[in-house]
């Protein structure tokens, strides 16, 4: 391709760009291959450390799958309504009946309904203490309207520490003092809420419009006056929205902290699944799956009335 | 301001009825809406028993759970026996067999020890098992400050089968008195007599030979006793606490500071300074001949019985490589399975709802749920978690892929087809250049994001630091073990959060995350 037609600063053009087009492969290869290399050693020190190899495990893979499967359908049915089974033999496998939890006399509630009403009920508290705390710090920690620059540092720095800790210590923690349980769960889920809520509203309110605040200003507003006419009224749909989807989000984490002793919906699927009782470990699952898509499908229809269409920019899970 | 008129009043209530008539439920809407919250915040208080579960929480302990995350605490008992003292360290000391801490000062004197021995044929058989009334008796006579003093006359003398106390009585050097500097205070320790100093104050308390145990005075506020005449405890706040008891004196001094952190007792350079350990290990004689220096303290410090060191690092790094090979592999199954999904890409509607679909499956499945799953499968360990990052997150990540997929420009896809470029060479010029730099900085995020994630999963057994740490937590006695692992993982966090931002603004540009 190399003809003497061309001026010499067009060669020397083509001479640069293939020289970069040659770079930018060497650097496109020498990152894959860094990559591809940090794969390998970590899947041989995953499996290393692993207490199964996976060669070996692969199999009982399978099995475990083959293992979940009930005796018959309807199975199901009857451990997540609590129903008598024609298998009971006494054990804790088929033993439904017994976490029944009477209301009335003769209404009870299914157990692991009740459980997953306990997980939503701990998501739900956690979220309003958080909303209630991360309400109150986020305009000391708005640039817009904290002008000193310690307070709005300070405020900042203690909700990153709140939203970095992780979450399960916390739990641990206070369950050493309260005992396990669901208050621990609560307290370490709203704590969490706090320091992730506190640092969006803040990025809401310094992003919000001014002149409602120039106004307050203008008239002799103080500060609280000027947050509560100027800025709250603007901002609160936004924040009413971060706080449905950090709702979703807590739904997870308390079934997750339950899992770890907090108590709830979580546990139960621990224990069914390390029991090996895999009707009750479909119901629960069955459970879980219906009430996270309800959740998620409400949350999303509830910001779309109170925010309208643009604050689906923000996927869920996009929040940790 | 003058008043308004009742007519003008009317007529501004006229003009702006939007303003002043407005409905029920816009004007107490929000009141309504703070005030049901109220409600349901009773309800939960009720529901979860919250008042009760505080009021019955162990609150005392709470602060010394916390002091425990970063100091720890050394707990000699001194027992009085007739006329002298037994100081001892409980087993695995933070300051080693034997110590002799200078905060602790026994004055010694020779005392006259006189041992009973209840002779039996049994007895006979094993005189070390009659150590609890015989101080002279091996094993209790080694209590700590007269290692070297004579052990012998315990061995019964009587003849076979007779049943009689034998009483021996001997001079031996033994501790009488013991000064303890508890930092902002002192106790001074004689048989039965207990002097507690703080500040100004002082109090001596005496335990009786019934058993029962008195102050000379009134109790001053840093000393409590729960029920009269059993024992009084001693406060002198960060410091520690002294409990006096009818039969020994319990000293539990706190200290600021991470215990024996890199070498524990056990180890050869335990106890000894920075310059002398590392002129050890550069030019010192082998403390093991077939082993280097530096070799057996690299040994020494992971394998540290009280901080294990090595097992941390192994499960943090096991947390790491979950987080990374889980979003490594879900981003590369999610790539082609979005373009499957994005209606503009795949004209199919059955293949889009069919990969649509599986996306929330993954997703609504959970991610604890996947854990648990595979932990009964592959066994507790990183597998278990890569597959259970790997399972959710192919679904969100796809779910984020595809609707970026969905919301490109077309232009360059139809300028891209009208050159006759087949439909792979469409997707690759016309569609992956817009999306790469959004589908990467996705990844990116997840990939911090599941970092904080695998700690949690880790703790039902999907592998990583996050069982060790909730191990840690229940025995609710290595609090500072809770504390070193939870500044890894605050350090592990900051770096990969800093690293991926910088990913993602050198992709996107700054602002844009």
């Amino acid at each position: 391709m190399t003809t003497p037609r061309y001026s010499p600063m067009v060669t020397e053009t083509e001479r640069h760009w293939q020289a970069l087009a040659r770079q930018r492969r060497l650097y496109t290869g020498l990152g894959l291959l860094l990559l591809a290399m940090a794969l390998a050693g970590s899947l041989w020190f995953a499996n290393e450390t692993n207490a199964g190899k996976f060669w070996d495990r692969l199999p009982h893979f399978f099995d475990f799958f083959g293992d979940m499967i009930p005796r018959d359908g309807w199975e199901i049915w009857r451990a997540m309504f609590d129903l008598e089974s024609p298998y009971a033999d006494g054990s804790l496998k088929y033993d439904y009946p017994v976490g029944r939890v009477y209301l009335t006399e003769n209404i009870y509630m299914p157990e692991y309904v009740f459980k997953m009403i306990e997980t939503i009920n701990i998501a739900i508290v956690s979220t309003l203490v958080g909303f209630f705390f991360g309400f109150l710090l986020c305009f000391l920690a708005a640039s817009n309207l904290t002008t000193r620059g310690w307070l709005r540092g300070f405020v900042r720095r203690f909700l990153e520490i709140l939203r970095a800790f992780p979450e399960i210590v916390i739990a641990g923690f206070f369950a050493a003092i309260l005992s396990l349980g669901p208050v621990p769960a609560i307290i370490a889920v709203a704590i969490h809420t706090i320091g992730s809520l506190g640092k969006m509203f803040f990025e809401v309110v310094e992003n919000a419009d001014m002149k409602p605040d120039e106004g307050l200003r203008a008239s002799g507003g103080n500060w609280v006056e000027r947050v509560r006419y100027g800025m709250v009224p603007q901002v609160l749909p936004n924040f009413l929205s971060y706080t449905l989807l950090r709702l979703e989000i807590n739904v997870r984490a308390s079934t997750i902290i339950g899992a770890v002793g907090g108590g709830g919906i979580g546990e139960a699927l621990r224990l069914s699944i390390s029991r090996g009782h895999e009707a009750k470990t479909i119901a629960i699952i069955l459970l879980l799956l219906t009430t996270v898509i309800a959740v998620d499908q409400l949350s999303a229809w509830l910001r779309k009335r109170v925010v309208g269409e643009q604050a689906f920019t923000r996927v869920q899970g996009a929040v940790s | 301001m003058s008043a308004m008129t009742a007519e003008q009043i009317d007529d501004l209530v006229g003009r702006y009825p939007e303003v002043f008539n407005r409905s029920f439920l816009a004007r107490h809407g929000k009141s309504l809406a703070v005030a049901a919250v109220a409600v349901y915040l009773v309800f939960a208080w009720n529901l979860f028993a919250i008042g009760q579960v505080f009021q019955r929480g162990n609150w005392d302990i709470a602060g010394s759970y916390l002091a425990d995350w970063v100091s720890y605490e050394v707990r000699p008992d001194i027992a009085y026996q007739d006329g002298y003292l037994e100081v001892e360290f409980p087993r695995f000391s933070p300051l080693g067999n034997d110590p002799k801490p200078d905060w602790l000062v026994t004055e010694q004197a020779e005392v006259t020890v006189v041992t009973t021995t209840e002779t039996s044929p049994a007895a006979a058989q094993a005189p070390a098992a009659t150590g609890f009334l015989v101080p002279g008796a091996k094993g209790t006579s080694t209590g700590f400050m007269a290692p070297g003093a004579a052990t012998g006359g315990s061995a019964p003398q009587a003849g076979e089968g007779a049943t009689q106390p034998v009483t021996t009585s001997e001079r031996k050097v033994l501790p009488v008195r013991a000064d303890v500097d508890m930092g902002s205070g002192t106790v001074l320790v004689e048989p039965y007599r207990v002097t507690l100093t703080r500040g100004a104050e002082s109090l001596v308390v005496t335990a009786g030979s019934d058993g029962i145990v008195r102050a000379d005075r009134e109790l001053p506020e840093w000393a409590v006793q729960r029920r009269e005449g059993e024992k009084i405890v001693a406060y002198f706040g960060f410091d520690g606490r002294v409990e006096v008891e009818e039969d020994e004196v319990k000293i539990r001094q706190r200290f600021l500071g991470w215990e024996n952190f890199v070498f524990d007792p056990s180890s050869a350079f335990w106890n000894r300074s920075f310059g002398d350990v590392a002129a050890t290990i550069l030019w010192g004689e082998r403390i093991k001949p077939e082993q280097s220096n530096l070799s057996l303290a690299i040994d020494n410090f992971l394998n540290n019985a009280e901080w294990q060191h090595g097992d941390v690092y192994v499960k943090l790094g096991q947390t790491i490589v979950m987080a990374f090979v889980g979003t490594l592999f879900a981003t590369a199954i999610a790539f082609p399975l979005s373009f499957m999904a994005a209606r503009n890409i795949t004209p199919s509607f059955l293949t889009n709802q069919v990969t649509k679909r599986l996306f929330d499956f993954l997703r609504s499945v959970d991610m604890l749920i996947w854990a648990l799953f595979f932990t009964r499968a592959f066994g507790p360990g990183p597998l278990a978690g890569i597959s259970a990052i790997f399972f959710t997150d192919t679904g969100t990540l796809g779910k984020l892929y595809s609707e970026a997929l969905e919301n490109i420009d077309e232009k360059q896809r139809e300028g891209v087809r009208s050159l006759g470029a087949n439909p792979v060479l469409v997707q690759r010029f016309g569609v992956v250049p817009q999306v790469l730099p959004v589908f990467v900085s996705q990844s990116l995020y997840f990939w911090e994001s599941n970092t904080r994630s695998a700690t949690i999963i880790g703790a039902v057994g999907a592998g990583g630091i996050g069982l060790k740490l909730w191990e840690a937590m229940r025995t609710n006695a290595d609090w500072e073990n809770v504390a070193y692992m939870v500044l890894l993982i605050l350090l592990v966090v900051y770096v990969f959060d800093t690293i991926s931002s910088r990913l993602r603004g050198l992709l996107i540009g700054k602002g844009q995350v």
